[in-house]
């Protein structure tokens, strides 16, 4: 079963009557013209993609119609097969190997802004690895908020994997350090990093972030092997801004879209892989810990425009 | 907050007045950037159009192109539009009926939700309530555990009987405040999407259950296009009362509020500005419209002020300005009550016309840790006659401060020009305040 289709089976009714503007919008529009343009821009800015990234993508469909004109007896299919194409080839990062987790044990740090489905994500990651096979450790850095490490600690005990944590108010970079030690002394194979969710804008809050990875250097010079930016599919245009920012500071070598089960269909991620290259590593679907899915361009930029009846 | 937004509009502004004369393609022209500015502040694409829509019908009227000032017209024009789509007066939460008054307050994962209950209970308690807070999230892990630890850092009771259905939970939350005489209980219900239908139907069990006359909305200030969708799925259900929009202390440009806010009619009591339990504001609309006009918010400035600063101080030192006799220890002072009032950022970004000038400038609040240390390695007859800091005094205080002599000159000098600037001031006592594009919303 497709990564979609199962997210469109979990949505069921609601998206259908939801429609889809796009492929609507394609299908009432035999000919391509001005109208067809401007609600394709409509379209597009709708789902989040932005006014300088929908340009962009249009004005590439239009070079691309230039050279491949679309047959007149099916228009509505080859200009959108032709726009997921061109969505496809934006996303497609330049830099997607594989993730950099031999090491053992490896670190995969996790951050992102307050809210942005961090904890819930790492759950996620964790049921991932494991059915991968590797033994996994959990590292409550998030001393801030109340009850994090209580967050952290109950998906622990559900997926069977230790958590380190310490008292809240600690030093974050402290509880990384401790567990990256522990995770060494133990053996395990990775060790996965709960960070506190914070406003890219906060200095000091993506300070204390940068000491974390200073501090994880300490023990191994190439930790943290991954540091995983976690988005809300929800976000608007500031996705970019947090994903520059975050970039900057941290190093984030991978993108973690969330939230992707509900109706927003997180377009702003087209504007992060086109300005970043940053590689979309994994998508979030749902609450439980096998909601996760990798990340596929092809399918994604289906997912912008298909429409749920025909796929059931 | 909307900080973004505000630049986009002075710069747009800026170009705009430098027009002697519109013709209705300068306006058609000037109009495409506004919705441009807007589409890039995530405001819903819909609503964008019908705002410019709406500009551009009255912008086209004679009277705009006549005017001797069209520029200032047609920044009046998407002035009062802005103020229309954010709502016309400030509305306060109603808390009338018979106490224990419900608040169910409800979102999407991630939206705030919790932090929200907890800023909320403290500002009702601050307005002479005795809120309970009600654990009524089941669902995400520690949930009750985060309510909890935040009443215990807050001092406000939680209900947490540690039963698993939501709805009894809120039921018990309202006996129990009837037992312990407690005026409001704020219900904190599990995070959702709109389009799940048994967690919606769970929250209509609740509402009918317990019949809030408020059931507060919680929106992410930074959420894009799909937020009108969301908001407007809840409003279907649960026929919310109104708005609140969290994370607005990021560099988000906000437009989802104005979105939210046009769509679903409702209107926006709260913004919260950050993580501390007191970062929250009650909403007025005409001020915020100024505000992201770039116009600044005086009255907001004014009244933030009066929270956080005693009046007896303050008056002590406006009798000190007017005869400028403002020493380090004022100084110090001063220093102190600004950061009651808030993060300096923040502070500043109400100051009208300011906007511009604070593009870039990182506010350090590390910077008046620093001169506070300076000021505190003093001795009193230095803090109060500063001309008196020779050399040796000054490598005494940078090293009592543990700063560098250069951050202690840096000290004096700005203390000396802080003084000089009080002296004019003085001087001016009874002369007008400054200019505004037009006169300044009253609330």
């Amino acid at each position: 079963m497709g990564l979609f289709s199962k997210l469109i089976n979990g949505l069921g009714k609601t998206r259908q009557r939801l429609g889809d503007s796009i492929r609507r919008v394609l299908s009432l529009h035999p000919r391509i013209d001005d109208t067809l343009w401007s609600q394709l821009e409509e379209a597009l800015i709708s789902a989040d993609a932005g006014v300088a990234t929908t340009a962009a993508l249009l004005a590439a469909l239009k070079e691309k119609l230039k050279h491949q004109p679309v047959e007149s007896d099916n228009v509505a299919e080859g200009v959108r097969l032709l726009l997921e194409e061109t969505i496809e080839e934006m996303i497609t990062p330049a830099i997607g190997n594989g993730l950099n987790l031999s090491a053992t044990p490896a670190v995969l740090l996790i951050v992102g802004v307050n809210g942005s489905g961090k904890t819930t994500s790492i759950a996620k990651l964790t049921r991932h690895f494991q059915q991968q096979g590797r033994k996994v450790l959990l590292a409550a850095a998030d001393t801030f908020r109340a009850a994090a490490s209580e967050q952290l600690i109950t998906w622990g005990d559900r997926l069977g994997v230790q958590v380190i944590s310490q008292k809240p108010g600690a030093d974050p970079a402290a509880v990384a350090f401790d567990a990256f030690q522990a995770a060494k002394a133990r053996a395990y194979d990775l060790l996965i990093v709960d960070t506190a969710g914070r406003l890219h804008n906060k200095d000091n809050l993506m300070q204390e972030l940068n000491k974390i990875g200073r501090v994880l250097k300490k023990i191994d010079s190439s930790a943290p092997h991954e540091v995983f930016l976690v988005l809300d599919a929800n976000t608007g245009q500031n996705m970019i801004q947090q994903a520059r920012v975050f970039q900057e500071i941290s190093g984030v070598t991978g993108l973690v879209l969330a939230k992707l089960d509900g109706t927003a269909r997180g377009g702003a991620v087209i504007s992060v892989c086109r300005e970043l290259s940053i590689p979309l590593r994994f998508i979030g679907l749902g609450e439980k810990p096998e909601d996760l899915a990798a990340f596929d361009p092809r399918e994604f930029a289906r997912g912008l425009f298909e429409a749920p009846e025909e796929k059931a | 907050m909307f900080d973004q937004l505000t630049q986009s509009f002075e710069t747009f502004f800026r170009n705009l007045r430098g027009h002697g004369k519109l013709t209705e393609d300068n306006i058609k022209d000037s109009l495409r950037e506004v919705r441009r500015i807007l589409l890039e502040s995530d405001v819903n694409f819909k609503v964008v159009k019908d705002f410019i829509n709406n500009v551009q019908e009255k912008a086209a009227g004679q009277e705009v192109l006549r005017s001797i000032t069209p520029g200032q017209q047609v920044i009046k024009i998407i002035h009062d539009e802005l103020v229309r789509l954010l709502g016309e007066g400030f509305s306060r939460l109603d808390l009338s009926g018979m106490p224990p008054v419900p608040i169910m307050v409800v979102g999407l994962q991630g939206s705030g939700k919790t932090t929200l209950i907890a800023k909320l209970g403290l500002h009702l308690r601050r307005k002479g309530k005795f809120p309970l807070l009600a654990a009524a999230d089941v669902y995400r892990p520690a949930a009750i555990d985060q309510l909890q630890q935040l009443g215990r850092q807050l001092d406000l009771p939680v209900w947490a009987p540690g039963v698993k259905d939501p709805v009894d939970i809120c039921s018990g939350a309202m006996s129990e405040a009837r037992r312990t005489t407690r005026d409001v209980v704020l219900l904190d219900t599990a995070g959702r999407l709109h389009i799940d239908e048994p967690m919606m139907q769970e929250l209509e069990r609740i509402r009918d259950t317990l019949k809030p006359p408020e059931i507060l909305y919680i929106a992410d200030g930074m959420a894009g296009q799909d937020a009108v969708r969301a908001a407007s799925e809840f409003l279907e259900r649960l026929d919310f009362t109104g708005i609140v929009l969290t994370k607005l202390d990021g560099d988000a440009k906000g437009g989802a509020a104005l979105s939210i806010r046009a769509v679903t009619g409702k209107p926006i009591r709260f913004i919260g500005t950050g993580e501390k339990p007191d970062a929250l504001e009650e909403f007025h609309p005409d001020r915020m419209a100024s505000r992201i006009l770039g116009m600044g918010d005086i009255v907001s400035l004014v009244e933030k002020a009066q929270e956080s600063v005693d009046q007896e101080t303050a008056e002590k030192f406006a009798r000190k300005v007017a005869r400028a006799e403002f020493d380090l220890d004022d100084f110090l002072e001063q220093l102190r009550q600004l950061k009651k009032m808030g993060p300096l950022d923040e502070i500043l970004g109400m100051i009208p016309g300011l906007g511009k000038q604070m593009k870039g400038m990182q506010v350090d609040e590390r910077d008046m840790k620093r001169t506070e240390a300076i000021i505190c390695s003093m001795t009193p007859q230095e803090r109060h006659k500063p001309g008196m800091i020779n050399g040796s005094r000054r490598r005494r205080i940078a090293m009592g401060s543990g700063t560098r002599v250069q951050d202690v000159n840096q000290l004096l000098n700005q203390y000396e020009q802080i003084r000089n600037m009080m002296k004019r001031m003085g001087k001016m006592k009874g002369r007008t305040g400054g200019q505004f594009p037009f006169p300044m919303p009253k609330s």
